[in-house]
């Protein structure tokens, strides 16, 4: 997803809250020294009774806080990470922090949204900024209390201390403090001070999950709750004609067959959607019963016939439209610099290639479901969705319901990779419950998930350079996709201002099949594309791999209007600190190295993969990952993300394959769809730039480069070069002999 | 619809269900144990999977008929508080990313571990090559099972 608006710090999230009109029990005796870090209270944080303090924290009179974590958690950790950057500047233990999932809640909180990798970029200032003006306002109120000058007080650990010696907690002074005005501007903490940035800290939900208690969509219930599978079209470009459904009525459980799709098609044609709505038009059936396995089993039971709408599309077809496009010229120019036309003209040789990569499906491993309660009092809806606000305003003109009356809770979510960002199960839910009157939760079978959803688009790249003496004068990259193409950044990635002629251009056609992002949208393979392209192209100048990119990055360097988005220095930065740490050019015997660098969602990586043929099947050991993100706010959670965007290409890349037979995708779960398991799995050292640059996100920058290292190295190995995902469906290797 | 008499966590249940409802869905929508989680209902993935008498097996293809008898325990029995050995080195690892495939994870490891305490590397990938993590914590599980073969033996 393209990285958005600046998170701005709104005031509003300083809710002037009256002094407690609940005025609450105190505690008999003064519990402030409970707040020093040494004291280890057995308290069940989730319990105490927390004063309201701005929309980001709660603080209770023993001095514990509650902190929101505002945007949804899909497995990248901001859960854990955003809250630490309140906790920080608010100068509080961690163990005294309880952290809480944030409702969807526009009057108090900007972008909650998890995508492109933004989340801790975009609130790294202004999530501080909330933290320390929080601990200016109790540092101010415990001045006032004691009748002394603020400036004469510090603030240290949850405790505010006056020169004097006199101490108070936070706790003791919140109510007070939640009523004074708020301080226009405060100082942040200079990095070498920090107490929690930069420190291991586990996932605050691992107790949680560990033991399995109930935390994603999947797991909510409610009192009166009923289940509902919903019976899609079996083909893209097909809508609902006619259904039988006396079978599925007579399963024990079923208490009702609807159909919905209606209220959805008036949105559309209203042009009420909004950019995350992706959704097919037709009628769909719904079973409505009293548990999910007699919801499945009565969708099964359901006889439906279905008319074409629109051409039913085979991978043949949709492979031939992508390569007419790349054959043809009518494509939009999305940046050009120099002459290319006249480069290539003059050129002593050209290397062209031409690279190919299937649909893919996001495969989260909780498959789609939402609740939805329509009452006349409100609509309550509660699930696992990245973008809760966009969701949220369709769903009030999906019911013309008033924005005020909807209330979205989000859950934990197992895995989002760009599926969750478009609401279409939270717009089934809230449709099916608005008709039966009912709480209801909507979940899909990996069945339906797999062949009803949103798919990373299949792309075709043809990237083509000119040489001339011996030197690389121009470079030119044509994009093919569906449904859309690569969004406006990319243009301006690297070889940008690299390569004196350098052009972009892209165009598409339009599928009936569901598309949408997908971890890395369209770096996902264009870097795989592009780093096994250079590899190729170092080759055929016959000079090294290293020193042309290092030669390419000064060029942009050098430039004088670049007008790129990656800085040249941190990419050779991370390009020698791989090379480095992988001993790169001096493995051992049998074992075959590849290198990829790549800049993508503002971090910059380079990695090189380590494969070794086993029975004439190469197998990837190993992956040296250098990474230049800045300031790593939570280290474990940064490696977390780090090894599993690395491990998620190179399963993706190697052996996912997916595609459409007139319409009808080619699997529907996993017996028949290869997602990398603990077998394939290389070991991934991870390495990080070191410096104070504000930090940029992690949930896809290593996943892009992943491909072209393994690709690469795959060469090396087999002398065959990959231009065909997944590759090992395209690598053909000789019969291995004895 | 027939009913069936299930030994959960060292709990008795009496469920009604039909008779080739998967023990995953009784759990989940009957008994309230939602600890066990659904990620393919073909057997594939592993999310699902619980000990029978302290071997893994896989809850989505084990129809309720089959499970009256058996001495069934899920994520929330295998400890009182998340202090199962296992459940210790996740912890001391942070193994999880999303969390939803990890319930599984553990039961597959800590019946595992209960035949093979001091596992070799290889043994450990093997035995873990069923359980599918979509976020990729493959290299945290295998080290946590590592330390957690440390930690019981």
């Amino acid at each position: 997803m393209r990285p958005s608006k600046q998170m701005n710090f709104s005031r509003r999230s300083f809710i002037k809250t009256s002094a407690l009109a609940s005025g609450g029990m105190l505690i008999g005796f003064n519990l402030f020294n409970a707040c020093k870090s040494d004291v280890k209270m057995p308290v069940d944080l989730s319990k105490l009774n927390y004063n309201d303090f701005n929309a980001f924290i709660k603080i209770s009179e023993e001095g514990k806080v509650t902190i929101f974590a505002p945007n949804p958690e899909i497995g990248q950790g901001v859960k854990t990470s955003m809250p630490m950057l309140i906790a920080e500047e608010l100068d509080v233990p961690w163990e005294d922090v309880y952290v809480q999932q944030a409702p969807l809640d526009t009057e108090n909180y900007t972008r909650q949204i998890a995508g492109g990798s933004q989340s801790i970029r975009l609130a790294w200032t202004p999530l501080r900024q909330t933290g320390a003006t929080a601990k200016q306002m109790l540092v101010n109120a415990a001045a006032a209390k004691w009748g002394v000058d603020a400036s004469e007080c510090s603030a240290s650990q949850g405790v505010i201390t006056h020169k004097d010696g006199n101490t108070l907690g936070y706790g003791d002074v919140v109510k007070e403090a939640a009523t004074m005005e708020v301080p226009e501007d405060v100082t942040l903490k200079d990095p070498k001070d920090f107490t929690i940035i930069g420190q291991n800290t586990s996932n605050v939900d691992i107790d949680a999950i560990v033991t399995g208690k109930p935390l994603f969509g999947l797991d909510y219930k409610e009192e009166g709750m009923v289940y509902a599978s919903v019976l899609r079209p079996p083909a893209f470009g097909q809508v609902l004609e006619s259904y039988d459904d006396s079978a599925a009525r007579a399963l024990p459980g079923v208490i009702d067959v609807i159909t919905i799709g209606e209220k959805m098609r008036k949105v559309l044609d209203a042009g009420k959607a909004n950019w995350s709505t992706v959704i097919g038009t037709s009628d769909k059936v719904v079973v409505i019963a009293n548990s999910t396995w007699q919801a499945f089993k009565g969708k099964n039971a359901i006889k439906a016939t279905w008319k074409n709408d629109a051409k039913l599309e085979s991978t043949k077809d949709q492979d031939d439209q992508l390569l007419a496009i790349l054959d043809g010229n009518d494509l939009d120019v999305r940046r050009s610099d120099g002459d290319v036309n006249k480069a290539f003209a003059e050129a002593d040789q050209v290397l062209e290639r031409t690279y190919e990569a299937p649909f893919l499906p996001h495969n989260t491993m909780e498959p789609m479901n939402f609740f939805a309660n329509v009452t006349p009092e409100k609509v309550h809806l509660v699930g696992p969705v990245q973008t809760p606000e966009a969701a949220a305003e369709v769903v009030s003109a999906l019911l013309d319901r008033d924005l005020s009356d909807i209330h979205l809770d989000m859950t934990r979510m197992g895995g989002g990779f760009g599926r969750r960002l478009y609401g279409d199960f939270v717009f089934e839910a809230a449709e099916i419950s608005a008709a039966i009157k009912k709480p209801v939760k909507m979940v899909s079978s990996r069945e339906d998930d797999m062949t009803t959803g949103v798919y990373r688009p299949a792309s075709k790249y043809r990237i083509a350079a000119s040489i001339k003496d011996g030197k690389i004068t121009g470079y030119r990259l044509k994009e093919a996709c569906v449904n859309g193409n690569m969004y406006g950044l990319i243009p301006n990635f690297f070889p940008a201002a690299a390569i004196e002629n350098f052009q972009v251009e892209s165009a598409h056609f339009n599928s009936s099949v569901t598309t949408g992002a997908w971890r890395a949208p369209y770096t996902n393979f264009l870097a795989s594309a592009e780093q096994t392209f250079f590899d190729e192209l170092a080759e055929t100048l016959g000079i090294d791999r290293v020193q042309m990119h290092m030669d390419l990055l000064e060029n942009a360097k050098n430039n004088p209007n670049p007008n790129i988005e990656y800085s040249p220095e941190r990419l050779q930065g991370v390009l020698k600190l791989a090379v480095e740490k992988s001993n790169w050019g001096k493995a051992e015997d049998g074992v075959y190295q590849g290198l990829s660098v790549y800049y993508c969602h503002n971090s910059h990586v380079a990695e090189v993969a380590d494969i070794r043929m086993e029975d004439g099947v190469p197998k990837v050991e190993k992956v040296t990952v250098a990474v230049d993100c800045g300031i790593v706010v939570n280290p474990l959670g940064a490696q977390n993300q780090i090894k599993g965007g690395v491990i998620d290409g190179i399963g993706h890349t190697m052996y996912s394959d997916f595609g459409f037979k007139d319409g009808v995708p080619s699997s529907n779960n996993f017996n028949t769809y290869n997602l990398i398991r603990m077998g394939q799995t290389p070991h991934v050292d991870v390495h990080f730039v070191e410096n104070n640059i504000d930090p940029t996100g992690l949930g896809e920058p290593t996943l892009p480069p992943a491909g072209a290292a393994v690709a690469n190295a795959i060469y090396k190995a087999t002398g065959k070069r990959l231009y065909k995902q997944p590759y090992m469906n395209h690598l053909k290797l000789e019969k291995v002999v004895g | 619809m027939p009913k069936f008499n299930l030994k959960i966590n060292n709990k008795n249940h009496t469920v009604e269900a039909a008779m080739d409802t998967p023990l995953l869905w009784v759990l989940r929508d009957q008994i309230g144990l939602v600890g066990t989680k659904y990620g393919c209902g073909i057997g594939q993935c592993g999310a699902c999977t619980i000990h029978v008498d302290g071997n893994a097996m896989r809850s989505c293809l084990l129809q309720v008929s089959q499970a009256e008898g058996m001495n069934i325990t899920t994520i929330e029995g295998l400890s009182e508080d998340g202090s199962h050995p296992v459940q210790q080195a996740w912890k001391d690892i942070d193994v999880p990313q999303c969390g939803y495939c990890q319930s599984g994870q553990i039961m597959t490891a800590s019946a595992f571990l209960e035949r093979n305490p001091n596992p070799t590397k290889t043994e450990i990938r093997n035995a873990m090559n069923g359980n599918i993590c979509r976020c990729a914590s493959y290299n945290s599980i295998e080290k946590a099972v590592e330390v957690a073969s440390k930690k019981s033996s």
